[in-house]
């Protein structure tokens, strides 16, 4: 009997486990997955929240009902990996061994690594939509909200979901013209980065969208400090951004144990991994999935769905002794929302960047173009997310390498 | 390929000033590109920075972000960012003969 423990029942360590379980009998592997508690947040739904578009219990169920049979669900708290005898140490002092560990335990916020950001006003003007909490605090703000400036603030990459904060920003500006006060309010995006996305193509077409929606865009800002009371935002080298409603995405960090886990993480607890097998670059039994793993692509569902197949490939490998599929090309797929009724498909890899042109879908939905289809992918998708992706089925026409076909090669002079 | 000047040495960098052999530089080469980079003088704790650029780039063949920085040099964010103004990640990098670290998706 071969004994698969995966460390997570989210969105990887759920699709990963029910894709483990339909290929592998019950006699011959065993599975094990582990959460410290039993709420499966359909995380995409938190930017609706605050909107008033989604409450957090439609986008909340348990996490060991997304499993299927035949797989054990631990609800405890990990602490610690000892990656050399293949154990795993948990919190109520039991332990687990495996062959194979699947680290699929996100990303978490470190809000208290930024000087002053759970301080005065944390929850009263200065919020975050990351965590279902927050989430709900920043729709009750957002209610009487009326008149002043708003900065919507990214500390510092990696962040799930990096279109996230400008999808918040789209949407702000929708739902403050839908109350009639739209011209009495200033939205501002304030970015570390220089400019309003990583890479380029999409960089000016976000930046557009920015521009044409009245929305301010501060680049090269990164937040040494925040003052809740007095409404300030502070860069290291000494700007200042003034607000009357901060919202703020955190640092983000791997999960903790990582931390107290020898050669498990790196500097900032996620798991080093090969980026096209998804092994771990320390030891042949870890794998790693999503959030926790330190690849260079986004942190986001689809990537997740997409490294899954990949893994499930490779953990089936290497029980049987053969050598890795290093298939992972670095895939991600995000529709963006820009308010409106309206949304943008973005789909990228390592290689290459989001471009324009269509999705080789049945549906050929446009790429990096504002559309009403794309606006109705987005709301469908939680239900695929439900019954389609969580159970490991195959999404028709999506599949894990990132198609050239229907990309438009076009760069920015 | 661009190419600059330093120590009396000609080396191929990038657009934007990175080496594109970390090989190729010399501590001799870094208070010339530093002066370049705006930074006059390089002080006892600048060097401890550039030092831990090229160590870091040896052993995972990338400059660490200016978060890691903070976490793992021994020197705070705050104090990064008064030895190199415009940004510590991308000059010290620069200073130290790396590539631009890749940073972030």
């Amino acid at each position: 009997m071969k004994r698969v423990v995966i460390l997570g029942g989210g969105t990887g360590g759920t699709l990963c486990a029910n894709r483990l379980r339909r290929l592998h009998p019950a006699d011959q592997v065993q599975i094990t997955v582990v959460d410290q508690d039993d709420v499966h947040v359909y995380q995409p739904g938190l930017l609706f929240v605050p909107f008033g578009l989604a409450s957090v219990d439609e986008i909340t169920r348990p996490r060991h009902r997304q499993l299927h049979g035949g797989i054990a669900f631990l609800r405890v708290a990990v602490d610690r990996v000892d990656v050399e005898r293949r154990r795993v140490h948990l919190a109520d002092a039991t332990t687990l061994d495996y062959d194979v560990l699947v680290v699929a335990t996100g990303a978490v916020l470190a809000p208290e690594e930024t000087e002053g950001l759970t301080g005065p006003g944390w929850r009263e003007r200065v919020h975050t939509f990351y965590t279902p909490e927050g989430a709900a605090a920043l729709s009750t703000a957002l209610r009487w909200f009326d008149h002043g400036r708003i900065v919507v603030n990214v500390v510092d990459l990696p962040i799930k979901c990096p279109v996230a904060p400008l999808e918040f920003c789209f949407l702000a500006d929708w739902y403050f013209t839908e109350q009639g006060v739209r011209d009495q309010i200033e939205l501002v995006y304030v970015t570390p980065l220089d400019g309003a996305f990583t890479k380029p193509v999409a960089a000016r077409a976000l930046a557009g969208l920015l521009d044409e929606k009245h929305i301010e865009l501060v680049t090269e800002f990164n937040t040494g400090s925040v003052d809740g009371a007095g409404g300030r935002l502070v860069s290291y080298d000494d700007r200042v951004e003034l607000f009357d409603l901060a919202v703020v995405v955190p640092l983000h960090s791997g999960a903790s144990y990582v931390g107290r886990s020898p050669g498990l993480g790196d500097d900032l607890g996620f798991v080093a991994v090969d980026e096209h097998t998804l092994q771990s670059t320390v030891d042949e039994h870890v794998f790693a999935i999503g959030d926790a793993a330190g690849v260079p692509t986004s942190k986001a569902g689809s990537v997740t769905h997409f490294e899954g197949e990949v893994l499930v490939e490779n953990v089936r490998r290497f029980l049987a002794g053969g050598p890795l599929d290093a298939s992972y090309d670095g895939h991600a797929n995000c529709f963006i929302e820009t308010g409106f009724h309206k949304a943008l498909l973005i789909d990228f890899n390592y290689d290459t960047e989001p471009l324009p042109g269509h999705f080789p879908a049945p549906a050929g939905l446009p790429l990096l173009r504002e559309s009403r289809l794309n606006h109705l992918g987005k709301l469908m998708f939680q239900w695929v997310y439900w019954h389609s992706l969580l159970p490991g089925r195959d999404i028709p026409g999506v599949t894990s390498a990132m198609p050239e076909r229907g990309k438009h090669k076009v760069t920015v002079p | 390929m661009p190419s600059a000047t330093y120590a009396g040495t000609t080396v191929a960098v990038d657009d934007e000033g990175f080496f594109e052999d970390p090989n190729a530089w010399t501590e001799a080469m870094a208070p010339e590109i530093a002066r370049q980079a705006g930074i006059e003088e390089l002080t006892e704790q600048h060097w401890r920075v550039i030092k831990f650029m090229r160590t870091e780039y040896a052993e995972k063949g990338t400059g660490p972000t200016v978060r890691v920085l903070g976490k793992t040099s021994g020197v705070s964010v705050k104090e990064l960012y008064q030895l190199f103004p415009k940004g510590p990640a991308k000059t010290a990098a620069l200073i130290a003969g790396i590539p631009k670290p890749r940073g972030c998706i």
